[in-house]
This record gives structure tokens, sequence and C-alpha cells, in this order.
């Protein structure tokens, strides 16, 4: 039953469809998708593109370490993204602690502090690769459907997964709903949010645990290495073309949907890999949408 | 913690007495009394480094004084904060700020209040069209009605500024905190800026508490004089404390005072003043 793309597309939709397995990546794509939009729009507000793509390669350590102490593949991704994710706030809050506080001193904070966040975060990414590679080698094997990990599938995802991902989605997003304002102020103008009593390293630690979270998610779909293709480029692309923020959360998780089933769909019917098509079709998306927010 | 009793909102809006500071195990200043009362137009003056960013922290509660005591508002410092528009020093957004002036200025009103905004139906329908309207006669006061709806990265310096003027008014606060409103602006921005919140202080009653790096735009306007150097603090009206004698001997160097033909004073030699003399060509 090899699928094959007719001209006919109401007939090539239901043949998506027919398929459970087919049902369930569609379901757990669009969950994902979701919520990579919404936390990947304000990780482009905040400037933690980096944090982000850290996080993305958590999943390899996480995967290693659960085959190595034979957990499902999937609880090494969360545990260490959400670890990660703490190891980049404790890593990064160093250079907020040591701060001056003269004028020209905090002018330069503002600098150090990003310049030290970033380290931390690198930091975190080689140490957490070398931990994989550590991992995989005590394992002794070879992790099974290493491919799938590192790009993706949306073969086996089973109903049990795709609740779940529903859970922590539910969860994330019930987050964003309740520190969505005071995040984006603290990310906006952290001053301001300071001086109004807005808990703004906490807030920072809580984001950046929202986006291990979502990026073990996505990694799913995507595999580890391209997740960050949904993360990014949609909301890289909506801020492209508007500045309005409602506006802009709306257009990302639409243009993440959209990429998401289209990509999905494409692969049923190529056998070209999911992660490939998903990404290929955010970076086409980004690169319209920089050629439109440049004529605009 | 001051209650908020209205009978407790006393005239005055910062009383400082024998206020000390002290950070990272150094004393910024030491030894300030100063008041300034509600509706006052107030400069808080001095060299870079002297704390008056500092003063301005510990008057928002950010820093605890060391020594003294402090009143804002008739409150400790950070009680009446939701009555304190801040505006801290310049921060320039640039054009990767994908952010509108509006929203910006939106975010001054509930943007540190936690849940989703009210959707702008039903019985919240009335609420979000009045935040939606205080947002407006914000912008409207500082004139920034048509640059308002661009990505504020896409604003000018001076633009940007009145935006962020306006983000501090929004709650018609009884006190405006401004951290170097002028600097970094071309002249007339400076004046239009400068021009902007004496009628606001004026007009509206609001205590404006201000850093300033260059007396002699705000001179015709102030009430009051904050000066701060060498840890030391100097504080009273214009006629009080600017003279020839007072501000030389708190910065050690000479300084003038000199009177125009229409009785307005001019500080000349100002130790950082090497712009008091001529403007500063700042492009904003």
């Amino acid at each position: 039953m090899e699928p094959h793309l007719s001209i006919n597309p109401v007939s090539d939709i239901e043949a998506l469809f027919s398929y459970p397995f087919m049902v369930n990546a569609l379901e757990a794509g669009t969950i994902v998708a979701v919520m990579a939009a919404m936390v990947g729009w304000l990780m482009v507000v905040r400037r933690e593109s980096f944090a982000g793509h850290t996080l993305s390669l958590m999943s390899f350590p996480g995967a290693a370490l659960a085959a190595l102490v034979g957990w499902p593949l999937v609880s090494g991704y969360y545990v260490f993204c959400v670890g990660g994710a703490l190891a980049i706030a404790v890593g990064g809050e160093g250079g907020a602690l040591s701060g001056g506080h003269s004028a020209g001193d905090r002018r330069a904070r503002g600098r150090r502090e990003r310049t030290q966040e970033s380290a931390a975060t690198g930091a975190v990414q080689a140490g957490a690769l070398a931990l994989g590679f550590v991992f995989l080698s005590l394992y002794g094997g070879v992790l099974e459907d290493l491919e799938t990990l590192m790009f993706g599938s949306f073969l086996g995802i089973d109903s049990a997964q795709v609740l779940t991902l529903g859970v922590v989605a539910l969860v994330v997003l019930a987050g964003l709903a309740l520190a969505g304002r005071p995040l984006l102020l603290a990310s906006v103008d952290e001053t301001v949010a300071r001086a109004r009593g807005v808990p703004v390293q906490a807030l920072s630690v809580a984001f950046l645990v929202m986006l291990g979270l979502a990026v073990a998610a996505t990694a799913q779909i995507t595999g580890a290495l391209l997740v960050f293709a949904l993360l990014v480029a949609p909301a890289a692309s909506a801020q492209q073309l508007t500045a309005r923020i409602g506006l802009g959360l709306a257009l990302s998780v639409a243009l993440a949907v959209a990429v998401t089933w289209v990509g999905l769909g494409l692969s049923y019917f190529t056998n070209l890999p999911v992660g490939f098509l998903i990404t290929t079709l955010a970076f086409l998306v980004y690169l319209a949408a920089r050629v439109r927010g440049r004529a605009a | 913690m001051g209650g908020a009793d209205p009978a407790e909102s006393a005239q005055w809006a910062v009383e400082m007495s024998d206020a000390a500071v002290r950070l990272g195990g150094s004393e910024i200043w030491s030894g300030v009394d100063f008041q300034a009362r509600e509706g006052e137009l107030v400069a808080v003056l001095g060299p870079n480094g002297a704390g008056k960013s500092t003063l301005l922290h510990v008057l928002l509660g950010l820093l605890a004084p060391s020594k003294g005591s402090v009143r804002v508002l008739g409150g400790a410092p950070g009680a009446h904060n939701e009555q304190i528009g801040y505006l801290p020093q310049r921060r320039v957004f640039d054009e990767t700020t994908r952010v509108r002036g509006v929203d910006l200025v939106r975010m001054g009103l509930d943007g540190s209040r936690w849940g989703v905004p009210l959707p702008a139906v039903g019985p919240w329908a009335s609420r979000a069209r009045a935040a939606r309207a205080r947002v407006q006669e914000a912008i409207g006061q500082v004139g920034a009605e048509e640059y308002a709806r661009r990505p504020i990265g896409e604003c000018s310096g001076g633009e940007q500024q009145r935006l962020l003027i306006a983000q501090a008014l929004v709650r018609r606060p009884r006190m405006l905190i401004l951290d170097e409103p002028l600097d970094g602006l071309d002249i007339p921005n400076q004046v239009a800026v400068t021009a902007l919140v004496q009628r606001i202080c004026r007009e509206q009653g609001v205590a404006v508490l201000l850093v300033a790096h260059d007396v002699n735009p705000l001179l015709p306007y102030l009430d009051r004089i904050l000066y701060l150097a060498g840890g030391k603090a100097l504080a009273g009206t214009p006629e009080q404390v600017i003279t020839g004698e007072t501000l030389s001997a708190l910065y050690g160097t000479p300084i003038e005072v000199l009177r125009t033909a229409d009785g307005r004073m001019v500080v000349v030699g100002h130790p950082e003043g090497h712009h008091a003399h001529g403007p500063r060509h700042v492009l904003g």
C-alpha cells in the first residue's frame, strides 16, 4: 500500500486520515506546533535563541541516558531538557549577582549579563553533549533509531504519547497564560519590570523550564537537530510580519501548524523525513517573511 | 509599611533625613536631608558616579538606605510604587525590538499583572475600552499619536523617550521619577521634553523628581534642587543652591553663576558641564 499523491486533494486527505498512526501524528504535530510557536515567540523577543538551540540538543544525552538505564527515550528528553534549562538559568545568574551599580557599571551590566548567559549556555551545551557521548559508550550498544532521534519521525507515535504531549502542552500554555504579561514586560523592559515588583529572576528561570519542556515535546516530532526550526522560524517570521503582540502570537501559531501539517502530509506521500520537510518549509516561510518585511 | 490611608498622603512627596546608602561595602552618600512637596519639580544633579540613580533606587525601595529615614508619598519606599511612574535611565530600543509604542505604553498600565488580558467582549468590554482610552490619553499627553503604532525600534530617540514618558504616565501617578530623561536627546527634543515634563507637573499636580546632567535647560522650571557630589548632598531652592560659592565648595572647582538680562541664571564651569557652555549635539 504505497501511498500516492493523486490529482484529487480530497481523496489525498482522506487517505491521510485513514491510518490511525497518521491521525496520531497530526494530533501530536498540532499540539507541538502550537506550543513551540508560542514559547518560540517569547524566546525570540527575549533573545534567548541560543538557549533554545542548546536545549534542543539535550535530547541526545537524554536519549542516551534513557537507553543506558532502560527508561523510555522520551523520559530522557524531558529530564535533560528541564535539567539543562535549570543549568543555563543558574549559570547565567552569576553575572546578574556580580553586577555593579553606578551608572556606567549598569550600562555595562546588561552586556555582561548577556555575555555571561551565553557563555554559560555554551558550557552547558558542550557538557551535555559530552555526557551524551559517555552514556552512549557506557551503554555499549547502538541507539536504536538514531536517525529518528536526530531527524524525527511521525511513525510510531501512539495515543499515550499524544496524551503526554497534550498534558505537557497544557502545563506550558497555562504557565504562559498566567505569567505572559509580566514575562513580556520583563523581556522588553527589565528595569521597569523590577521597579513594578515583577519577580524578574524567577520568571526567567520559569521561562527556561517552559522552553525546555516545549523543546523536549517538539523533539519527538522533528527530531533533536531540527527542533529549532519549529521553535524559531514561525516566531521570527511572525515578528517580521507584524509588531502587534496578539497578532504576532496568532500568526506564529498559524504558521507553525500549517508548516507541520503540510510537512507531515508531504512526508506521508513522499517518504522524505518529516523533520527535513518541516524545517525546509519553515525556512521558506521565514525567507518569504524577511523579503516581505524588507519591502514593507 | 505605610497604609493607603488618604489622610496620611501628606504634602510631602519625599522626605529624607540623615539618609545614607552603601553599595558593595562603600558609602555612596550620607547625611542627605531633603524634602520635596507634592506637585513640585525637583532636579537631582551631580557628577557621574555621585549616586544620583542610586538615590532613585532608594526612593523606589529597590535599595534600602544604610542609615537615616526615607519616606516616599507618606510611606516606606516601595510601599506606594503603584502611584509612581518610573522612567529608568535611557533605554534605546533598536530595530530588532518588534513591539509597538502603544503596546509599550499599555505595559505601563497592566503589564505587571498576572493572567491573560480580559477579552474586550461582554461584561469586560467597558473595562477593556477604558484601558485602551487611558493608553490613548497618555499617548496624547506626550504628543506621540503619530508614531505610537510603529514598532518602537523604528522610532527616533526623542520619539522613544516620549513614548516611555507616556508609559510612566499611564497610571496617573502622583509622582514621576525620571532618570536622565534628557540624556542622548538633541537640543530641540531636550527643550520639548523639558516643557512636557513641566506641563505635566503644573497641570496635573504630579511631583516630578528628575536626574539631570545639565542644570541650565531646567533651571527656569525647578522648585527644588538636590545636588550630590563627593558623598555629600546639598538641597534647597535654586536661589539657595545655585550660587557660585555653594557650587564651587561642593565641586571643589571654581563655578560661576551668571544672570541673564531677563533674570535667568546660568551655571558656568560645571565640572561635568563640558557641554554646559554650548548645546550638545547628540543625535537622539
